[in-house]
């Protein structure tokens, strides 16, 4: 599938102007509150109408507003999961779930959806007898079995606590493993690094980068958009084997990188996420250290952040450094980058405090793996 | 023949007024639903006028809604006219009557059901519209049971309403024994009567019990209600 938009909205206190193609798969629709996230899906639901709208899904049109071209929002064949599940109060979960059903109706897809989503225990329910986690399992369902050909999730865990939020999280998942596309909007990077293939980074009503996730998340001209805490690469790696000790042995393009046991088979590809912040850099090979993880890289860039007029972070620099073909960011202080004299192209030792599994590798289209349910 | 000191004419007085405010109550509902829906949900050119319209009935004296309908029904007013050719006749009969109960009714039922359709969350109905349900489906499928408590309320208004209404009805189709004779004007028919005070208190009572009737069984079927929407 590929999703096309161009959309744009004027309004007196916040201009939306963006456009952005989205391959097959789970793309996130990442920026802060207030970015106009949701007014781009809302768009594609055809639940707004923006000034100007050009939308089409898989070669097929819903908006196309120089041509006067609309497609009523109930003929678009769109998924809405809104982030407050909007489950309808007069309904049971059965009745919620099967209320788009008639649409492409296909026998075992009720069952095969709520065993996915862990929902046959709740289907004589009413909502209101449900937990929010349940209750947003039950709206993707919902908005499932009305046959979409996309799916768009807006923030379907931001109103959930830490722990709904960690019961929701393995069936969006398996979700994301269903084949379905979707345009998952949120702004915590965790969901996203979890879910999504590809990253679209809206700000202030601005696409300000879109591609494949580790692309834009290792770019350091995007670091300005995001938190501070969020900045940081995402790097591939495969696990090569199990130490005796407790410990996974991974194979990045640099070398090797340890972490904590993986439960995941040897040659599993691997998504990792290491945070600018978690990243020292030594000129020599360290000795006498703990860390386990220095790599050796090349150092590419450095951002002082005066160049950036952020004030409050002015005392720090973002280093790219290339390690073996893959960016790694790492953020130092001004003084550090000075009193180690570095230089572009000097090589160095990247130490690595933390490193964090963003997730495994998905098959896209791949058949739903059968999950236990909580 | 006399039950509870009632006379055939007096008993005649309830039933009309039984048939007049329950046909008003029947047929206004539907019309009331439309116009509270209109109002609640549409964005349209003149909102403000048909909003006045709709609740002229309430702030006019009921006499001068009387003589509009007069002057609009009455036989030889063009709808009074129009009417006419397809065999129902408002002035002095008893469909008139429960034209002026309908009318008077009107903007209660109106206000009690636009409340209850501005108390749903529109943004149900948006999600009904993303899972393929066309805006009408939505309506049927999402708005109206929702708002089912509240079409209740306003239906038990309305008869109440109608049931009591006595100004514009004695002005548009007077006081005829047996034909527009309803409860309040047979009181007030009965109060000009030397000696009338007996009966006049009779037929308070029983308007009193009719009134109670109705509201205890609207409660009880307001709750049913409520308990299946709101799924308790």
């Amino acid at each position: 599938m590929s999703l096309s938009i161009r959309l744009r909205q004027v309004r007196a206190a916040f201009t939306l102007d963006v456009g952005f193609e989205a391959p097959a798969g789970v793309t996130a629709l990442f920026g802060p509150s207030g970015a106009g996230k949701t007014s781009v899906i809302e768009a594609i639901a055809g639940l707004s109408r923006p000034d100007l709208a050009q939308i089409s899904l898989n070669g097929r049109v819903l908006d196309d507003s120089p041509a006067g071209l609309r497609i009523a929002p109930h003929k678009r064949r769109i998924g809405y999961v809104f982030q407050d599940a909007r489950l309808f109060p007069h309904l049971s979960v059965r009745a919620n779930l099967c209320f788009g059903h008639h649409r492409r109706r296909s026998a075992g897809q009720f069952d095969d959806i709520t065993a996915l989503l862990g929902l046959e225990t709740l289907l004589e329910r009413r909502p209101r007898d449900l937990s929010g986690g349940e209750k947003s399992r039950v709206a993707i369902g919902r908005a499932l079995l009305s046959g979409p050909d996309i799916l768009l999730l807006d923030e379907p865990l931001a109103a959930l606590d830490a722990a709904r939020k960690a019961e929701v999280l393995p069936y969006l998942d398996a979700l994301a493993t269903y084949g379905l596309p979707m345009l998952y909007v949120s702004h915590a990077l965790e969901e996203v690094l979890r879910l999504a293939q590809t990253l679209v980074m809206l700000d202030n009503g601005q696409v300000t980068a879109c591609g494949p996730v580790e692309e834009v998340l290792s770019d350091p001209d995007l670091a300005q958009h995001l938190a501070r805490d969020d900045v940081g690469a995402v790097i591939r790696a495969t696990l090569t084997g199990d130490a005796p000790d407790g410990l996974s042995q991974l194979t990045c393009g640099a070398g090797p990188l340890f972490l904590p046991r993986l439960p995941h088979p040897v040659g599993t590809p691997l998504r990792l996420r290491i945070r600018a912040r978690d990243v020292m850099i030594a000129r020599t090979p360290p000795q006498g250290l703990s860390a386990l993880n220095i790599l050796p890289a090349t150092l590419r860039r450095i951002d002082t952040a005066a160049a950036r007029e952020g004030g409050a972070s002015s005392h720090t620099a973002l280093v790219t450094l290339d390690l073996g073909g893959t960016p790694l960011l790492a953020r130092l202080t001004r003084r550090s980058v000075r009193l180690l004299g570095l230089e572009l192209g000097m090589d160095v030792f990247a130490v690595v405090k933390s490193v964090a599994l963003a997730r495994e590798e998905l098959q896209l289209g791949a058949p739903p793996k059968p999950r236990a349910t909580p | 023949m006399t039950v509870f000191g009632l006379g055939p004419q007096d008993w005649q007085a309830v039933a009309l007024s039984l048939k007049v405010s329950s046909l008003a109550t029947l047929l206004t509902l539907p019309l009331a639903l439309a116009t509270a829906y209109l109002l609640a949900r549409v964005d349209f050119i003149g909102k403000t006028l048909v909003n006045t319209l709709v609740h002229l009935p309430l702030i006019l004296p009921p006499v001068v809604t009387g003589y509009l309908l007069l002057l609009v029904f009455g036989t030889q007013a063009p709808l009074g006219k129009a009417f006419a050719g397809i065999g129902i006749t408002f002035a002095f009969r008893w469909t008139g009557a429960a034209l002026a109960a309908g009318i008077m009714a009107f903007p209660l039922m109106v206000r009690a059901i636009r409340l209850s359709i501005e108390a749903v969350d529109p943004k149900l109905e948006r999600a009904a519209l993303t899972l393929g349900a066309a805006p009408w489906q939505v309506f049927a499928r999402i708005t109206l049971p929702l708002v089912t408590p509240g079409v209740l309320t306003a239906a038990v208004i309305g008869f109440a309403k109608a049931f009591g209404e006595f100004g514009a009805t004695i002005t548009f189709v007077s006081n005829i024994a047996g034909e527009t004779r309803t409860l309040p004007t047979a009181i007030y028919t009965a109060l000009q009567i030397p000696g009338g005070e007996a009966a006049v208190l009779r037929l308070v009572a029983i308007a009193i019990a009719i009134a109670v009737a109705a509201l205890v069984l609207s409660e009880w079927a307001a709750r049913a209600v409520a308990r299946r929407v709101s799924g308790a």
